[in-house]
């Protein structure tokens, strides 16, 4: 009986998990939210555009309404003003998603070293992928794709368990509220300052 | 050297000079030039009327306002500086007027009557330095967060903030 | 408006009613990068906007005041970051100007084929995706094609494509080669077929011109009193160009048409923007082909120059060379005075005023970015219009954010 089936079927049939299929069919279909602020955003657009296409690779459906994608390229630098903008788009994706943080900028503040830019976005959000460069290539950027695809493929869940244990706050050393508030005593705020009350 | 001669229009900056000092009696001008540049400095009491003088006289465009922190600059007594650069469209001639200003009191009056291109202008250098422009339509800051403190390009401001720029929440994965 | 609608909307301040009003940013595609537009909306009617910025403020002006002038190069780039190496160009001249340098003609003729490139590189980007914005995707992926041969350029003459902080003061970060030279040709001699195909996709594109013509017009006066320079202030008139009015670099060597129209409309605007690339090109042909020898730092440079690499790397005075350039208290020391000057980047007068304090950096370095006043102008342009104007009026005036915010 079960060579007859062998026989009818022949290689025609695989077995394999749910997850993996899941996983396969997700990393082959991101569906990318370009988050660009600034220069990277051009470099993005060189990606998606004629010479590089990056439709190669199966990510080039832009879509600019974050209820749609589930890939957020942070392109650019983020500034105290568009942090939480940011932070509302990227909770408005649907599970499951990533986030691409592309650019010196946005992974660490870059050259702007200032008053007003963010030290990197992943102190304040969780990041999957990390592209140096300032700007990086666009080759960078579709390496980059093709890595999440790769981490994608190696650990996704159908359920997306795997983000279940990501809960903590991953960025390379959190900023400690002690010295926040020693930055500001130095500088002459008092704790009981209303505005500079920290929230989190 | 070639640099010099740019905007450097003797005989026009000459008839200029003369038409300012008739619309202008009894303020005190103070001329200078450098690489061929011609400023002026004039006493902010006056500022309006100087304005509408220096449009009177043929600048018909705010090309720049802004302001300087004179506070480690060394040899001043004043601490701030607003600089109006000033076009003549037509004959392409360019005048940079510069008014000295001091703590208490940083309100002037603004020039959105003259020149309604001081507009944005006017809203940065307050966002920037604190100086309040008086009678200004839409009066609010422009580059930073309403509820910023500070004035950033204050000489007294450091570099890397007061920790404003770590001020957030962190949203984790938990709450995505 | 090319349509006479039925019920013409009431601009009265009294008899608004049904308003409602629309959040237009600061993520949209259609503002390119980070703006936020309140719009007061009686149906589709635009009655008033209200433009918002500072989403991409990063602190570029203090900045300045910390680097020197040649650090800070790294950072003017970043401003306009459709034409980076305009910037560095503006940047230079004026401390140039402060510091009394005159450019060796070799440098003058090289930075002006880049300031050239460069005006074709942001043209070519801003034609490129208001079309895409007015939902024609072509012109876009033809405009990026033609981007990256001027990306190669940039990146054979300084190393990088896109950031090139090329510009040093008193010369370039390095000589060009003949490759170069050769590159630049080719560019020369591709760039009118390409451009025939950009501007029939562009300017024969019936529903681009309907959506643009008539739209957002700006008087004469208006772009006078308001601060509008560049292909904004040309396109309603004001036929003022700074590489004609105040020639710098080697704009006085060549023959060149200032390109100007009536219309004051986005029409208008693009088709300055049309007119402006074929004249870039032209003066770029003109450049390469003189393009003098000689060495590319200016002697009076002195210790501000940089050093040639191979000096510095095998002879001991270059080491020294270098190190009193780079050494903040061996540097040069820049005049106690102030200085203004501008340069005509592609999207309008990029200015410097720069505050020196008599050393080698800037006590204060304001930026005049065009961006700003343009954006000003914008409430003004966009009253009347349908909402789905505002594309066609934000392409138009072409709103860099990190400009407009720095
Ligand atoms: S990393 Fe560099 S290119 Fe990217 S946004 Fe920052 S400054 Fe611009």
């Amino acid at each position: 009986m079960a060579t007859q089936i062998n026989k009818q079927l022949g290689d025609n049939i695989f077995l394999t998990t749910l997850d993996a299929a899941a996983s396969w069919g997700r990393a082959n279909s991101l569906w990318p939210m370009p988050f660009a602020t600034a220069c990277c955003g051009i470099e993005l657009m060189s990606t998606a555009a004629s010479k590089h296409d990056l439709s190669r690779f199966g990510s080039e459906v832009m879509r600019f309404s974050p209820r749609q994608c589930d890939l957020m390229i942070v392109a650019g630098r983020v500034v105290m003003k568009m942090l939480p903008v940011l932070q509302r788009i990227w909770l408005q994706m649907p599970e499951p998603k990533w986030c691409i943080s592309m650019g010196a900028c946005a992974c660490t503040g870059g050259v702007f070293d200032t008053y007003a830019v963010v030290q990197g976005i992943d102190r304040f959000m969780p990041v999957d992928v990390y592209v140096p460069g300032c700007p990086p290539r666009p080759e960078q950027l579709i390496r980059s794709i093709l890595d999440l695809q790769d981490k994608i493929k190696s650990g996704g869940t159908v359920n997306a368990r795997e983000f279940k244990l990501r809960i903590l706050p991953e960025g390379p050393s959190r900023f400690d509220e002690d010295e926040l508030i020693r930055i500001r005593e130095r500088n002459g705020f008092k704790l009981d300052d209303q505005k500079y009350d920290p929230v989190h | 050297m070639a640099n010099e001669t740019t905007d450097s229009k003797p005989s026009e900056i000459e008839t200029v000079k003369s038409r300012l000092v008739e619309l202008l009696p009894g303020v005190g001008l103070e001329w200078s030039e450098f690489r061929g540049q011609t400023r002026v400095v004039f006493a902010s009491g006056e500022l309006l009327r100087c304005l509408n003088a220096f449009k009177a006289a043929g600048f018909d465009q705010l090309t720049d306002l802004t302001a300087v922190d004179l506070l480690e600059y060394g040899n001043v007594d004043d601490r701030f500086e607003v600089v109006y650069c000033l076009l003549n469209v037509d004959s392409g001639l360019r005048l940079i007027a510069k008014m000295h200003l001091n703590e208490p009191d940083l309100t002037i009056p603004s020039a959105t009557s003259v020149w309604f291109g001081a507009d944005w202008l006017e809203r940065e250098v307050y966002d920037m330095y604190g100086i309040v422009f008086a009678g200004h339509p839409n009066f609010k800051r422009l580059l930073l967060p309403d509820d910023f403190q500070s004035f950033p390009l204050r000489k007294d401001y450091p570099v890397k903030g007061r920790g404003e720029r770590h001020n957030f929440p962190i949203v984790t994965r938990a709450e995505s | 408006m090319p349509l006479e609608l039925l019920d013409s909307p009431d601009l009265d301040e009294n008899k608004r009613e049904g308003l409602w009003t629309l959040n237009f940013g600061p993520q949209h595609p259609a503002t390119h990068t980070t703006l936020r537009l309140v719009l007061q909306l009686d149906g589709e009617m635009v009655i008033d906007a209200e433009p918002d910025i500072g989403f991409l403020h990063s602190g570029f002006e203090k900045l300045g005041e910390v680097l020197d002038f040649n650090q800070y190069v790294t950072i003017v780039d970043r401003m306009n970051y459709v034409s980076p190496m305009a910037n560095e160009i503006a940047w230079h001249h004026a401390v140039e100007k402060l510091l009394g340098i005159e450019l060796t003609p070799r440098c003058k003729y090289i930075r002006t084929i880049f300031a050239e490139l460069m005006r074709l590189h942001d043209h070519l980007l801003c034609l490129g995706t208001c079309v895409l914005d007015l939902g024609g995707a072509t012109a876009f992926m033809y405009a990026f094609n033609e981007r990256e041969t001027i990306y190669e350029i940039c990146e054979r003459a300084s190393g990088q494509r896109f950031h090139t902080s090329y510009t040093r003061v008193g010369g370039l970060l390095y000589d060009v080669t003949d490759d170069w030279v050769k590159m630049v040709k080719d560019f020369v001699r591709n760039f009118p077929r390409v451009y025939r195909d950009f501007s029939g996709l562009v300017m024969k594109n019936r529903i681009f011109v309907e959506r643009t013509r008539d739209v957002g017009v700006l008087s004469r006066e208006e772009a006078i009193a308001g601060g509008a320079t560049g292909p904004t202030a040309r396109a309603s008139g004001v036929a003022r160009d700074l590489r004609r009015d105040e020639p710098y670099l080697a704009y006085d060597d060549f023959d060149f048409d200032v390109c100007a129209s009536q219309g004051g409309d986005c029409y208008a605007r693009f088709q300055v923007r049309m007119m402006e690339m074929l004249e870039s090109v032209k003066i770029i042909e003109q450049a390469i082909d003189k393009l003098p020898q000689g060495p590319i730092f200016a002697g009076e440079a002195g210790k501000a120059g940089m050093p040639d690499k191979k000096e510095v790397y095998r002879s001991i005075e270059g080491l020294i060379h270098h190190f009193e350039s780079v050494m903040p208290n061996r540097q040069m020391a820049g005049p106690k005075d102030s200085i203004y000057a501008a340069t005509e980047s592609p999207n309008g007068e990029l200015g410097y005023y720069i505050v020196g304090d008599g050393s080698f950096r800037a006590y204060r370095a304001r930026t005049r970015p065009p961006s700003v006043l343009h954006f000003a102008l914008f409430s003004k342009l966009i009253r009347g219009c349908m909402l789905s104007d505002v594309a066609a009026v934000l392409g138009s005036i072409n709103i860099i954010a990190a400009e407009l915010d720095r």
